[in-house]
């Protein structure tokens, strides 16, 4: 039973990181452009990565 | 339409700073539109050609919403040179304010993400917790007390924040004195968590914390993807609004040119069209010969010559040579704007359209609440229980009543057919044109562009001599006239000429191992041509040699005869309406069997056969192309228009179909048939599993288990049922490209 008390706040942890890293992800501007994105690893030019809004 | 944000899209350094804005870092922004980026190659190009210019820091384009953000030095580069670079590149581009349009929307859809991302997180993490406490029998009341709580902490937060999107909605309704779906779902919600929240401080058995959250998640999944479906149909349609206000360029009376924006130009001024562009005002031709292409404004699918004196309309695109108009009418004032306005009128009658899953909830809200307020009183006074009791079993027929299921029939079967859809080349626009599409009993298809393939090819290619053929398409591929771009097709891949030279409205010449060789009309090449023209001709003239004539036809499409007889079979009436001349269309419909025909109608006659139809109690369905179709498209109850046709009518179509069959028509129409059937067994299992659970939730036996159970096992149902549509997609006949 003492494993709960670890085990319950580490889930609960890790969910929360999940929710984070996807939120970051959506403010990021990661989900901007779905159908860009796949074409983008096409180019072949080395522009520098562009800074978010 | 509205007056777009771009009204004043002059291409002046006074106009355009109203759309730059300036970034604490000395920086500016600029964000255009941009016409036709659809490729990897696309971005690149615009985005090099912006990087490459002085004093620009970034560009990025966005290939979801064709358009790209730039951020450059203000004191380095003025904007117009910007716009000036990717319109140099062959695009069409305006500059626009991302802060006045449909920001609200794309706001919502991003809302709705991260409601839907905390609801997740939290149906995981206390579902978690729930199963623990289930299948823990032997779990002492400390410990599920302590999971009680967990869950509290963790529901209780997400369920105020993920549930937002319907409290708001509810308390409009409410306000309003109105009922909608979200009442129950807001009241089912707030209810489960408030009575969870009571059993959790009285130590009680039962919470219903999971149930609230799972039903958000379930719910916000299904609002999401319907919400994007409706995001994607706005932007087609904005994007057309900021493309459309174009500037037009005025010759000065004192010489020289200047852009003005087209809403500004007075009759009377005169206006430069250069090759390529298309004539953005109505007007007179004051000088120049041209050749013009009207397919979009009459459906006429040939160029015809013009000259001084000929009337021209907005919208023509200017196809040979440089030709200055004077201007009768700019504007409002245009046959193109008179389309838009009877496009709009149209639209008008189609909005009443209200969508199934809205019809049901209209009768399905009242209802649960009866139900929810039966229970309570039926314990309260029949069975003479407490006032807890009478409350959780009516809370727990607002749970099981949710319509989770309910709220993903229609999206689950609307992303699956979307996806379905366009690997056959047909693009959804509309969120209920799917819907609208099954129901149709007629359809209304225009000639030219939509039967034929609105273009006009070499009759006959494989009658010519391979050498000449080889020839004349090694010279026509220098030129932009649509014949001579058929007459390339037709010969092949073939390297081009040099020093090919074009005569505007004759030909063009080139010289072959020292022999000249013309490739024109017959007055070009010297001949009498032996007898009548019977349509569209270009000739080849070798020096010394006798000329070679090449015939045209606008050809129909391949498979329309047979996509007619199939719309035959399953039911529905066709018929053809056409703006071109009676003979062509009569040959036409004898061709593909249609026996209801009508020629020389205008975008008005179209739209009043379309209104006929629909006092008749049809439900037409409209095919069409052109910009004269633009107004029936609206009009109909359905509407499919082909890739190549003009902006406002993609826009005005539900969908739109790529590729030179007409197929897709007729895969589309089994798509919605198919998706609607799902979707009504998609709404039976729903309320299967209402039937089979609310009597257990009135009697008071709904545990939390059954509940959650009941909840999935009837979400997945309907969403594994969607699928199905995509599945019978791949194993149906492939319709070739």
């Amino acid at each position: 039973m003492e494993a709960l008390s670890y085990l319950i706040p580490a889930a609960l942890l890790l969910g929360l990181g999940g929710l984070g890293a996807f939120l970051w992800a959506l403010r990021s501007g990661q989900f901007e452009d779905l159908d860009g994105a796949p074409h983008r690893i096409l180019l072949d030019d080395d522009a520098p990565p562009d800074e978010q809004p | 339409m509205s007056r777009s944000p771009t009204a004043s899209a002059a291409l002046g350094r006074e106009a355009l700073s109203g759309f730059v804005h300036a970034r604490d870092n000395g920086t500016a922004e600029l964000h255009l539109a941009v016409e036709n980026m659809h490729c990897a190659g696309c971005l690149s190009r615009i985005e090099g050609a912006l990087r490459d210019l002085a004093g620009v820091a970034q560009a990025r384009a966005n290939l979801s919403t064709s358009r790209v953000r730039v951020s450059f030095d203000p004191r380095r580069i003025a904007p117009d040179a910007l716009i000036e670079a990717v319109a140099g590149l062959g695009y069409r581009v305006a500059p626009f304010d991302p802060h006045l349009l449909g920001e609200a929307g794309r706001a919502e859809e991003r809302d709705l993400l991260i409601s839907l991302a905390v609801a997740g997180f939290a149906a995981g993490n206390v579902m978690l917790l729930s199963v623990a406490v289930w299948a823990g029998s032997d779990m002492g009341p400390a410990t599920r007390g302590m999971f009680h709580w967990i869950s509290a902490l963790v529901a209780l937060p997400a369920v105020a924040y993920a549930g937002r999107p319907f409290f708001r909605a509810a308390w409009a309704a409410l306000k309003g004195g109105g009922l909608n779906m979200e009442v129950p779902i807001s009241l089912a919600v707030i209810l489960a968590a408030g009575m969870s929240l009571y059993e959790t401080f009285s130590a009680g058995q039962h919470t219903y914390f999971d149930a609230a959250v799972s039903l958000l998640f379930f719910l916000l999944l299904g609002r999401y993807l319907d919400r994007r479906a409706r995001g994607r149909a706005n932007a087609a349609a904005e994007q057309l609004l900021l493309l459309g206000a174009v500037a037009a360029e005025v010759l000065l009376p004192g010489g020289g040119r200047q852009r003005v924006p087209v809403s500004q130009i007075k009759p009377g001024t005169r206006v430069h069209v250069a090759p390529g562009d298309r004539v953005p005002v109505d007007g007179m031709i004051a000088a120049g010969r041209s050749q013009l292409d009207a397919s979009l404004v009459s459906g006429e699918s040939l160029p015809c010559e013009v000259g001084p004196g000929v009337p021209v309309f907005a919208g023509t695109l200017n196809l040979s040579s440089p030709i200055e108009v004077t201007v009768t009418a700019a504007g409002d004032g245009t046959l193109l704007a008179e389309i838009v306005r009877l496009m709009e009128a149209a639209e008008q009658g189609r909005a009443r359209y209200v969508r199934l899953a809205d019809r049901i909830a209209r009768i399905y809200a009242p209802v649960v609440h009866l139900l929810a307020a039966a229970t309570f009183l039926g314990w309260l006074l029949a069975v003479d229980a407490t006032w807890q009791t009478a409350l959780l079993n009516a809370i727990a027929v607002l749970i099981v009543t949710c319509p989770c299921a309910l709220g993903l029939a229609v999206p689950a079967v609307q992303v699956v057919a979307s996806g379905a859809l366009l690997r056959r080349g047909v693009l959804l626009k509309s969120g209920d044109g799917l819907e609208r599409l099954a129901a149709v009993d007629t359809v209304v298809f225009d000639k030219t562009g939509t039967l034929t393939l609105g273009r006009p090819e070499l009759q006959d290619s494989a009658a010519h001599p391979p050498e000449i053929l080889k020839l004349a398409a090694s010279i026509a591929a220098a030129s932009r006239h649509p014949l001579a771009r058929a007459l390339s097709r037709a010969g092949g891949p073939t390297t081009s000429l040099d020093g090919v030279m074009e005569t505007p409205g004759m030909g063009l010449q080139a010289s072959v191992h020292g022999r000249r060789v013309r490739l024109g009309n017959r007055r070009w090449c010297g001949t009498d041509g032996g007898g009548t023209t019977t349509g569209p001709e270009l000739w080849l003239a070798v020096e010394g040699e006798e000329p070679h004539r090449f015939r045209f036809t606008d050809r129909l499409r391949a498979d329309a005869a047979e996509v007619i007889g199939g719309l035959r079979r399953r039911g529905l009436e066709v018929e053809l309406i056409s703006g071109d001349r009676e003979a062509s269309v009569r040959a036409l419909a004898d061709t593909v069997g249609i026996a209801r025909w009508r020629a020389e109608a205008t975008p008005a006659d179209k739209v009043a056969r379309l209104a006929e139809l629909a006092a008749a109690g049809a439900r037409p369905l409209m095919v069409g192309d052109g910009l004269n179709d633009a107004p029936a498209l609206a009009a109909a109850y359905a509407s499919i228009s082909p890739a190549e046709a003009s902006d406002v009518s993609r826009t005005a179509a539900d969908l739109v179909f790529q590729g030179d069959d007409l197929a897709p028509v007729l895969s589309a129409y089994d798509t919605a048939a198919t998706a609607a059937r799902l979707v009504r067994q998609n709404f039976a299992v729903a309320f299967l599993y209402n039937v089979a659970a609310v009597p257990l939730a009135v009697a008071g036996l709904l545990t939390p288990l059954i509940a959650a159970i009941a909840m999935s096992a009837s979400s997945l149902m309907v969403t594994g049922n969607a699928l199905r549509l995509g599945l019978a997609g791949q194993k149906g006949v492939r319709w070739k490209r």
